[in-house]
């Protein structure tokens, strides 16, 4: 395996990605990810020297909306999966120390 | 020998435009509201919904952008940053890194010595606000409201030109008069429509080099920047003097503390993984359409001061403090509009409404009486319908909640007294009843005359036209 | 004979004409599924009330002659991953276990207004990322050709549904091959549409500049069918493209004379399985004799759009998935100790083994330092693939092969080596990629019993001419429906 992937860069991609591996989960990961990254290294073969990195496929532009209320009261519909609810909003752990 | 230093400042200007839907969906942006009534799947984060660009949004940012000698980035693009946290719904904000919508722009500043001075814009970009967080007292839980997600945001990123905290809030007054002026935002800094982030790091005096940088987090007011860049600047001095290190990190200020503190935690990482945003497609700013917002650009200030001077004639001294806030610009023009008399107006706007302004600790774009009421009492005052004394008491009652003044004056019974008879008589009362004033007055005392003219309009709860109250009691004395 | 073993066309056209109603073909469906679902386990969510309720309904406005869409009153079930009002919707995942949207897909709203009625919702690979249905929360979905086989994926559930005759039609999602790949192995017609021809709004996104939604049926005429009736230009969908030629059924026609196809010499090499190899070159036999010009070409970069797709899917996914956090919707760990924590615990909890992987290696893709050596890169070379097909349509009109290398692997037999596993979806992957249509349709069997898929890829905006080519090759043969679904069948199988 070209691409060796460290104890410390699964951690971080798990702090990226707020995943929590057990170390047989870990184990399992940097050997599919150094697999994967061997696999997508073949893309180095290509020589892509001047070409515009492509993220739309069609040139599909200025798609707007006009600034016109459309919504009304949505808080049923926002709530309604809330898995814990407080003050008709959505309970989370204390985030300020 | 004690070093010299110098501050070094950026600022990151957040500013919530003036749009009345959200971003990337029909959302009203109302200020308040009951927690997530003003929410949709959109600005909630629901699976399978996707945004759709207001297209205001780019008008006001471009609009700033020229009005801040911006290039306009005639083809710019959406990202995706991504970072967990509760009040950001789809845990990516959707915001611009690689092609922002304006770049290398500046606005000119006055300095302390007078001169001025530019300060670099290095990009204006367009995003989404996030949504709310209010902890609890009690229990360790923070509840969140997504009624300010999505509300659409300009970020104007500066360069690190600033010295001073002087420079700092000269910098955003300039940009908040200039966005004001474009109606593109209300610019509230204690209502959290302007918000700035203090990129701060100190150098030796001479060095070339910038020193290690620290961004500022929660600065609600002037006031509190100029504190925070106080603090930070001699926390980074005491930092280096005693041989440790400035750490590149975010702090967040504690303004009743007056410190700051670090936010940084190994769970977040500072790696946002921009990359285009799929679900919008890219914006072309065709040169028409550049045109057309160009030609909506308002008139400002600079323009206004000379037309003020020009036009209504007023002192160079009023127009810039009129000036000097698009609300009462607006006001001025539309209550002379009315009545014209635009030096009183001016007056009314110079002393009266500054003065509560100051005492109420309010902006002027928290004025709210109408032109038309403050027209009334021009007109009111100007005719001696009532006194100038009678004026400042419904004056403060226009301001306080924009009474009608002439609904006021007539339900009170204030309109000045120009009965003759009825006046007369009650100075022959305030004349017998303070015998010592009178004699004083005989005796050369001139100032006993403002005791008796005023326990006149007292008797007269304040209704007497000044002016003759002072001929008569003089004819009698 | 079941008004399941119709086709969705046919059994329409008996609705409009009265000889049934649609809470026949209601009663119906829901009969097979009571009746098959242990075998094949299709559905996540079987709605049997409600489906009636609005088969009853619809069947009223039928009568009134307010519905007179060839689809009204027709069953369907929908792939998981489109959002129903009330109906539960969980992309197949824990971390979505009780998830009820508050509105509807804009694709399923339109099959909707069409008076479709929707049984349910149909199993999938968790999050539509896997090739076998397999890495479903709810459990495996089995091939209705042989039950120890895999239905292929992600859009396994609809594809098994359909070919178990569970309902008429189903809709499927189609990001790498998600719909022709499991139809080849079904032996059912699957198209994937040009990019931003079906919205995607209310599909809960994996790979959003991949994803579209496409029919699944019996034949050519019933996909040209629904997918007319689900394109729309959709203002919710800042990518949906304004079309005006979206009349697909005007390309059922059996004429082939004078269109050429290409085959691209690069999906008959290493990896294809010779039964498959021969069914797809009898296949081009089939239409060359109908007048057709057929040619052998070489289109590039096949073996690139693997590892691109990987890249950009991942990445995607990796910032799409990052909403299932506990907080709004979905699972939350039941024990925590604070923010970060649950964050971690809910989606570790929530997502399975394939979501993880992909979740993981599309950060890392993006985090600092690597995003231009492999994100770019894959644009980069998505931008070649994509100019590679505008060569060969400069050239051809459709672009004939292989949906799939192989037909459908045993059970279990595919997770335990993801790449192998993605080589499965070679001959699919880079249509996503170019944002072209394909459709893959029957063209034969191996001697496995097992349906082999045939694939025919149009340039961007040319779903007809695939359409009109697939119609005419499915005139050379008849369908053939599945052991499972002939087996409850009382009746003639045709």
């Amino acid at each position: 395996m070209a691409n060796i992937i460290s104890d410390e860069t699964i951690e971080y991609v798990g702090i990226l990605a707020k995943l929590e591996l057990s170390d047989e989960e870990k184990e399992q990961a940097k050997k599919d990810m150094g697999e994967m990254l061997d696999y997508i290294d073949q893309l180095n073969e290509l020589d892509t020297t001047g070409v515009e990195p492509m993220s739309h496929v069609f040139p599909v532009h200025n798609v707007f909306r006009e600034d016109e209320v459309t919504n009304g009261d949505g808080r049923e519909d926002t709530l309604a999966n809330a898995p814990l609810m407080r003050d008709g909003g959505f309970e989370v752990p204390k985030t300020i120390i | 020998m004690s070093r010299e230093y110098e501050t070094v400042i950026g600022l990151e200007v957040h500013v919530e435009l003036a749009t009345k839907t959200k971003i990337f969906c029909g959302c009203s942006t109302a200020f308040g509201g009951a927690p997530n009534t003003h929410t949709c799947p959109v600005c909630t984060g629901m699976p399978g919904s996707l945004p759709v660009l207001n297209k205001k949004v780019v008008e006001y940012a471009a609009a700033v952008g020229l009005a801040t000698n911006c290039t306009i980035n005639q083809n710019c693009k959406f990202d995706r940053k991504n970072y967990f946290y509760p009040d950001n719904p789809q845990n990516y904000q959707i915001s611009q890194l690689y092609e922002p919508i304006c770049r290398n722009g500046y606005v000119e500043i006055e300095t302390a010595d007078g001169g001025t001075k530019q300060i670099g814009i290095h990009e204006i970009h367009m995003e989404e606000d996030a949504g709310k967080l209010v902890h609890d007292d009690w229990e360790d839980v923070s509840v969140v409201d997504f009624n300010r997600s999505g509300v659409p945001l300009i970020e104007i990123v500066s360069e690190p030109d600033m010295r001073s905290a002087d420079e700092v809030i000269a910098y955003l007054e300039k940009l908040r008069l200039i966005i004001q002026y474009l109606g593109a935002s209300d610019c509230k800094l204690n209502e959290g429509s302007m918000r700035a982030d203090v990129n701060l790091s100190v150098r030796e005096v001479g060095a070339k080099e910038f020193g290690t940088r620290t961004e500022m987090k929660n600065l609600n007011s002037f006031r509190a920047i100029a504190r925070a860049i106080e603090g930070e600047k001699n926390r980074q001095i005491d930092l280096i003097e005693s041989g440790e290190k400035v750490i590149q990190e975010t702090r967040r200020w504690d303004d009743t503390k007056e410190s700051s503190h670090a936010m940084r935690s190994k769970e977040d990482a500072q790696d946002y993984r921009y990359f285009p945003e799929p679900d919008l497609v890219p914006i072309i700013i065709s040169d028409e359409w550049l045109e057309e917002i160009k030609s909506r650009q308002p008139e400002f200030r600079t323009e206004k001061l000379v037309r003020y001077e020009k036009e209504y004639e007023i002192p160079r001294y009023d127009a810039e403090i009129i000036t000097n806030s698009k609300h009462m610009a607006d006001l001025f023009e539309e209550t002379v509009a009315i009545c014209g008399k635009p030096k009183k107006v001016s007056n009314w706007l110079m002393v009266e409404t500054m003065r509560l302004l100051k005492e109420h600790e309010m902006e002027p774009e928290d004025i709210r009486f109408s032109p038309e009421h403050l027209a009334a009492l021009v007109e009111l005052a100007d005719a001696g319908t009532i006194n100038s004394t009678v004026a400042k008491e419904v004056f403060e009652q226009m301001f306080a909640d924009d009474t009608d003044p002439e609904k006021y004056v007539d339900e009170h019974g204030l309109k000045t007294v120009n009965d003759e008879g009825a006046l007369r008589s009650t100075i022959e009362q305030v004349i017998k009843d303070n015998p010592q004033s009178v004699e004083d007055y005989h005796n050369g005392k001139e100032k006993a005359i403002g005791f008796l003219v005023g326990q006149t309009m007292k008797a007269m709860k304040g209704k007497a036209n000044p002016g003759m109250v002072n001929q008569i009691l003089k004819e009698l004395l | 004979m079941s008004l399941m073993s119709l086709t969705a066309v046919e059994l329409g056209k008996r609705i409009q004409n009265k000889e049934v109603t649609a809470v026949d073909a209601t009663r119906e469906a829901l009969a097979a599924i009571a009746a098959r679902e242990e075998a094949v386990h299709s559905f996540v969510t079987v709605d049997a009330e409600g489906a009636l309720a609005r088969a009853e309904q619809i069947q009223k406005r039928i009568d009134v002659g307010e519905l007179t869409s060839p689809l009204a009153g027709v069953p369907v079930a929908i792939k998981d991953n489109m959002c129903t009002k009330g109906m539960k919707t969980t992309c197949s995942s824990k971390i979505l276990y009780n998830f009820m949207p508050g509105f509807t897909a804009e694709a399923v709203l339109n099959l909707e207004k069409a008076g479709a009625v929707i049984l349910g919702k149909t199993n999938m690979d968790e999050f539509a990322m896997g090739s076998t249905t397999e890495t479903s929360a709810f459990g495996v979905t089995k091939n209705p050709w042989n039950t120890g086989h895999v239905p292929g994926g992600s859009s396994g559930g609809s594809c098994a549904a359909v070919a178990a005759e569970e309902c008429s039609y189903a809709l499927g999602s189609d990001t790498g091959g998600s719909i022709r790949q499991p139809s080849s192995f079904c032996g059912v017609t699957g198209i994937k549409p040009t990019y931003g021809t079906v919205s995607r709004y209310g599909l809960i996104a994996y790979g959003s500049s991949l994803d579209q939604i496409g029919p699944v049926a019996k034949d050519v005429t019933d996909c040209a069918t629904i997918l007319e009736m689900i394109s729309s230009h959709d203002s919710k969908d800042s990518t949906s493209v304004k079309r005006e030629d979206t009349t697909f059924t005007e390309a059922l026609v059996d004429d082939v004379k004078g269109m050429k196809i290409g085959i691209p010499r690069d999906y008959f090499g290493q990896g294809l399985n010779a039964e498959v190899k021969e069914a797809v070159l009898a296949a081009a036999k089939e239409l060359e004799k109908k007048g057709a010009i057929v040619e052998e070409f070489d289109l590039g970069l096949v073996e690139y759009a693997i590892p691109a797709y990987y890249v950009i899917a991942c990445a995607e996914a990796s910032s799409n998935l990052a909403r299932f956090d506990g907080v709004k919707y979905g699972y939350r760990t039941q024990e925590y100790d604070g923010l970060h924590q649950m964050y971690k615990k809910s989606r570790s909890e929530g997502f399975g083994a394939e979501v993880k992987r992909r979740i993981m290696l599309g950060s890392f893709v993006l985090s600092s330092g690597y995003y231009d050596a492999y994100y770019l890169k894959a644009l980069r070379v998505k931008a070649l693939i994509k100019k590679a097909f505008d060569e060969a349509f400069a050239k051809y009109d459709v672009i004939l092969g292989p949906a799939a290398p192989t037909t459908a692997p045993k059970l279990g037999a595919s997770l335990s080596d993801p790449i192998q596993m993605y080589l499965g979806d070679i001959y699919t992957i880079s249509v996503n990629l170019a944002g072209l249509p394909g459709i893959s349709l029957p063209c034969g069997m191996d001697s496995h019993g097992l349906p082999i898929g045939l694939q025919l890829i149009g340039d961007c905006f040319e779903e007809k001419n695939i359409i009109r080519a697939a119609y005419a090759f499915e005139q050379t043969r008849s369908y053939v429906h599945s052991p499972v679904a002939a087996q409850n069948e009382k009746g003639v199988v045709s």
